[in-house]
């Protein structure tokens, strides 16, 4: 196992693991605007720390149940009377807050509270791997399971129903891939750039996507460079992991941006 | 048997009810037309045949079985999303290039299968969701309001397309549209609703009934006269889909 000996190795598969389940289900996120729904999520899981943590209990599954509950929270909300973007912005920070403020009231716990904001991927264990890969694994395959549905539901819930297909599971199948993703991502980009890991690799790969499956795949390649190469620019640099990841993303997009305009510049 | 029927179905929003004790079957091979103003509860009545809204009180019996196509009002696909008409033809059953492009040649818009979704005219659009909607065989084929944005040459010819449909699969057809002279003269059967069902039979009996003129007035029996005499020359109209699409860009 002399692979993963390696901090730098371990951090490098931990980094693809996590690139490999949100770049598509980042798709779904940028398809269905759910950009805001997916930090709201992300922001609720300082809360399951602290709970995991005072409860001495694991904390993925902490994140798990608290990210699970706020998207739950969230849809049972939705329709009635504020309008979807105040009420995340309502819950996403309000989570994050009590959050921060929970794990103030933990007494005897030394916690790097730094690590959970921003990860801490270079501090990967052999233990946190197989848990990444293992919710990966499980993202992906229930992405590639109930694809067509969820594609079809995406486009409209009335041409889901038609089929024959409920799009609110199809909506529950999101929800929990997200919950999952987050809790896996803590570690590697940390609570506040989940959203970033999520969003920009498959913004970047739209522009050069004619079927969706080919964005999803695109997105899977961009985040890997991005995780790869922000690893290695860490390193060089001697920077923080995760905020580098997101930057190395950050380049790319622009540049995708920048073909993008040209080559239809040059089309029209 | 009937390929759905619909026994006193209430629905209710809040602030109260849509849809008010309404009675509804269609049979197989049978083109059925809902007409009714605003807020009457059409579409409504559309997404409770089709499963996606729950009668607050009332029975729906689908045969087993059913195989429903639905062309929405209207389908926004967020420019995010990458989708070829190929793509989208293939939602959420796999088809085969073959079977694509004889639908959309049955649609009327045998040249679009690598287009974008978003890059098609209006017409082209509904023409290609009229194809996607063919391609599960339906029993039953619904369109709710599937001619909003076109001129009325352009939805004459789209209504056209749908009676052709008819006779080729022997599907039966179930539709709301604004366009009462255009959309009557086609149907078998022609519904009046207006939170209840106001008035119902042939297109001629429903269009001289007092409830529906109370709604609409006289003005229209004269519009599908001019309609019918448009359909029997069938003048101009041999090529539907460049003339749509001269109109549409």
């Amino acid at each position: 196992m002399s692979l993963f000996d390696s901090f730098l190795m371990r951090a490098a598969f931990a980094g693809l693991g996590v690139a490999l389940a949100a770049a598509p289900l980042g798709c779904f996120v940028v398809w269905r605007r759910m950009a805001y729904f997916g930090d709201a999520t992300a922001h609720a899981a300082i809360l399951g720390v602290a709970l995991a943590l005072a409860l001495e209990m694991s904390v993925f599954g902490g994140v798990v149940l608290v990210a699970l509950l706020m998207a739950f929270i969230v849809s049972n909300l939705s329709g009635r009377g504020y309008a979807m973007d105040t009420l995340l912005g309502v819950l996403a920070h309000s989570a994050l807050a009590l959050g921060l403020v929970a794990v103030s009231f933990l007494q005897g716990v030394r916690l790097d509270l730094g690590a959970y904001l921003f990860g801490d991927i270079l501090a990967v264990s052999r233990t946190d791997l197989l848990v990444i890969w293992g919710a990966s694994a499980a993202i992906v395959a229930g992405l590639v399971w109930r694809w067509s549905a969820l594609l079809t539901a995406t486009l409209s819930p009335e041409l889901a129903y038609a089929a024959g297909i409920d799009p609110k599971r199809e909506q529950m199948v999101l929800t929990l891939a997200l919950a999952l993703v987050v809790a896996v991502a803590i570690k590697v980009v940390g609570v506040l750039l989940i959203g970033a890991m999520l969003v920009i690799p498959a913004a970047t790969a739209r522009v050069f996507a004619a079927t969706p499956e080919r964005m999803a795949v695109g997105a899977v390649l961009v985040a890997a460079v991005s995780a790869l190469g922000g690893l290695k620019a860490s390193y060089d640099f001697d920077t923080p992991a995760g905020p580098t990841i997101v930057s190395v993303a950050a380049v790319l997009f622009l540049l995708a941006t920048v073909i993008g305009v040209f080559r239809r510049s040059r089309a029209a | 048997m009937s390929l759905v029927d619909i026994t006193g179905l209430s629905v209710s929003f809040g602030a109260g009810p849509v849809l008010h004790n309404v009675d509804f079957a269609i049979d197989p091979g049978e083109i059925v037309t809902i007409v009714g103003p605003n807020g009457s509860g059409k579409s409504t009545l559309l997404k409770t045949v089709i499963g996606a809204q729950r009668g607050t009180t009332g029975q729906i019996t689908r045969k087993p079985g059913l195989r429903i196509g639905y062309v929405p009002q209207k389908l926004h696909i967020d420019p995010t999303l990458p989708l070829t008409v190929k793509r989208f033809l293939s939602l959420p059953v796999r088809v085969s290039a073959t079977e694509a492009e004889a639908a959309l040649e049955q649609a009327g818009v045998g040249h679009l299968l690598n287009r974008q979704m978003n890059g098609l005219s209006g017409g082209q659009f509904q023409r290609v969701l009229l194809a996607r909607a063919l391609l599960c065989k339906p029993d039953l084929l619904i369109l709710d309001e599937a001619t909003q944005g076109l001129d009325q040459p352009g939805s004459a010819a789209f209504y056209r397309q749908i009676e052709q449909v008819r006779q080729d699969m022997g599907c039966a057809v179930l539709m709301v549209s604004h366009e009462l002279h255009v959309v009557m003269a086609a149907s078998d059967r022609v519904i009046c609703l207006n939170g209840h069902v106001c008035c119902a039979g042939k297109p001629e009996q429903v269009a001289s009934a007092p409830a529906y003129r109370a709604l609409f007035g006289t003005g229209t029996k004269g519009a599908l006269a001019l309609y019918r005499h448009e359909h029997s020359h069938s003048h101009d109209h041999d090529h539907p889909h460049s003339h749509m699409e001269a109109h549409a860009e």
